[in-house]
């Protein structure tokens, strides 16, 4: 009796930090290079498992659009457990490990030809960017394209060139908020939802796209349906515990869902029913 | 597939025979009743066992399980290399562990279960009386089987039927044990025995395992989730005896000089208070009455519809005797029932 050789579906693939940025006092952003010849090969809105051997493993959303991560990709890190710490203190070079990617992702093809909303609060841009820099490498794919972009305070607010850019664009319409201001802002002040009245949108042709704090996605979903975008077009993605990512270990269950197989990325009318999901 | 005889005075002989190839985990006895364990001889074995503290899941997904191992930039996956026999296996258990199976084969196949689930053969063994007053494997539809296991005992006087459900199966009973194809009279004593034994089980639960999932899916805003939260001690008993659970946790541990570790799996409990709480302190069950819903969803409806043709509880009735509070399955549901009637 022979016993056939099998690999481990929870051994990580070792791969590299070759950029580190910090972005703010508790966000790192990172570029991590995979072995030669390999490339993660993910979906918008996707998640990959982040391991460091003797702290432990951390889902983590990728940042980088499948249009940009060629043999690499990108992730931007908040410092709020044993993992991502350790992981703050690591420098470009440092070797980590990647299982993944993980989960469903939005389904950016099927969205082709419709306008897009996104509204992203916090934290939240960064896998929410997966999706924004693959809309704008196949721009012409889509027809308008509005982002709306909230964080507490402007410490907070994320990818500071890139928003740049954005606000020159003139193929998309970019709105940014803060709850309270400094006495330098001189942008919105106020949460998310205020965004909401300056934008029109064409609901029956818009697909929304929304991800944020717990407590964000009650209020936007509020703003969105009143604005008459049907439930099967407003897409949100949520965040659970996950250890194993593949939909055994129980974790991020929600309800009947694990959101590491059904999800993160959830189409409102299936959810809007689960009790445990918002 | 075929039905065998073996006499009962070959029996001990077989499980003797078994030991000298595999790893042969059967029941055997303890300070406070039974439990599963390695046989160091055949004669510890007590296939007239009520039932286990512990359910034998723990041969297929161990308490604690090594994934990989490292040493600085090396990694090196682990997987039990062991050939194993798990006699004596109850009819609920066998249940369970065809749920386990569909459970970590579906989508991305867990290697590890996968390895120890395809060296383990599976000897299961009729009940022929009710084991306690907490088992109600009668409205489960658990008290019997008819595939899943490789061979399956029934006791019957001084000779065991044995029914052969694989090659496998077949294979373990003809290199190992002294056996004969059934005559008419001994089929006869088989049927007698097989028609008389669902009397002696009473029906505890009132209604029938099929329709709890219809009976959940009304109950989740049912205020007894409240009141029995209020009793629960969330200490996670219920999960750790509990036959169809599953969840795991994942940890790493370093050796004492920093070089080496591993990264392994360890049960878990859902109606611990940390299982569902994220890296930024938001908790998404916060209260004991969410986490017991959240349990009996899982077992009356969540995996009979994820897994169809599987349960999600299998009348076992482990849960209710290690619960410190008495909250039990049939006490539950009955009670859901009674509010929907």
């Amino acid at each position: 009796m022979s016993i056939p050789a099998i690999e481990s579906i929870y051994l990580p693939t070792l791969a590299w930090i070759s950029k580190v940025e910090t972005m703010t006092a508790t966000e790192k952003f990172y570029t991590v290079e995979l072995p030669r010849g390999q490339s993660l090969g993910h979906k918008p809105g996707q998640f990959v498992q982040i391991s460091l051997n003797g702290i432990g493993e951390a889902p983590i959303s990728i940042s980088s659009s499948p249009s940009r991560s060629n043999g690499k990709f990108e992730m931007c890190v908040r410092k709020v457990g044993d993992v991502t710490t350790a992981l703050h203190n690591l420098g470009e070079g440092a070797q980590i490990g990647v299982r993944g990617p993980y989960g469903r992702g939005f389904p950016v093809e099927q969205f082709e030809g419709r306008d897009i909303l996104v509204a992203a609060g916090g934290l939240s841009l960064a896998p929410v960017r997966s999706v924004i820099n693959q809309i704008f490498d196949h721009r012409k794919k889509y027809d308008r394209f509005i982002i709306l972009y909230g964080a507490k305070n402007p410490g907070e607010l994320l990818f500071k060139e890139e928003r740049e850019e954005w606000k020159k664009r003139s193929d998309v319409e970019f709105l940014e908020t803060v709850d309270k201001g400094t006495p330098e802002w001189t942008g919105n002040v106020g949460v998310i939802t205020t965004l909401f009245p300056k934008i029109t949108v064409n609901p029956r042709n818009t697909v929304a796209i929304t991800e944020g704090p717990p407590i964000m996605y009650r209020f936007v979903l509020m703003e969105l349906l009143g604005k008459g975008i049907p439930e099967d077009q407003i897409w949100v993605s949520l965040e659970r515990r996950m250890k194993c990512g593949v939909g055994k270990c129980g974790h991020c269950q929600l309800d009947h869902f694990y959101c590491c197989q059904h999800g993160p990325s959830f189409n409102y009318a299936e959810i809007k029913g689960v009790m445990e999901a918002l | 597939m075929s039905l065998k005889i073996i006499n009962k005075s070959d029996l001990m002989p077989f499980v003797a025979n078994m030991m000298g190839e595999y790893e042969v985990i059967g029941p055997v006895a303890n300070d406070i009743g039974f439990k599963f364990a390695t046989l160091t001889d055949a004669s510890q074995v007590r296939l007239n066992y009520n039932t286990t503290v512990i359910p034998p899941r723990k041969t297929l997904l161990p308490t604690q399980e090594t994934l990989f191992s490292f040493q600085k930039d090396m990694l090196a996956p682990t997987f039990d290399m062991k050939w194993r026999v798990l006699l004596g296996v109850h009819t609920c258990d066998l249940h369970a562990m065809c749920m386990l199976d569909e459970a970590f084969a579906r989508g991305q196949p867990d290697t590890h279960y996968m390895k120890r689930r395809a060296t383990t053969t599976i000897v299961s063994m009729e009940c022929l009386d009710t084991c306690d007053e907490n088992s109600f494997c009668k409205s489960m539809n658990t008290l019997t089987a008819t595939s899943g296991f490789d061979l399956h005992l029934i006791q019957l006087g001084d000779f065991y039927a044995v029914d052969v459900g694989t090659t496998a199966g077949e294979a373990l009973l003809a290199n190992h044990a002294k056996s004969h194809e059934a005559t008419r009279a001994e089929i006869a004593l088989l049927d007698k025995t097989m028609s008389q034994k669902w009397s002696k089980f009473p029906v505890r639960l009132h209604l029938d395992g099929k329709d709890l999932p219809a009976l959940m899916g009304v109950s989740y805003k049912s205020p007894l989730w409240e009141e029995v939260g209020k009793r629960c001690f969330g200490c996670g008993s219920c999960n750790i005896v509990c036959p169809t659970c599953y969840c795991f946790d994942v940890r790493d541990e370093v050796s004492m000089d920093g070089k080496s570790g591993e990264r392994y799996r360890i049960w878990d409990s859902c109606q611990l208070d940390e299982f569902a709480r994220i890296g930024s302190g938001e908790n998404f069950r916060k209260t004991h009455a969410h986490r017991l819903r959240h349990r009996f969803m899982r077992k009356g409806k969540y995996i009979a519809e994820a897994f169809p043709g599987h349960q999600g509880c299998v009348g076992c009735g482990r849960c209710a005797r290690a619960c410190l509070v008495d909250i039990t399955p049939v006490g539950v549901w009955n009670s859901l029932r009674q509010d929907h009637a």
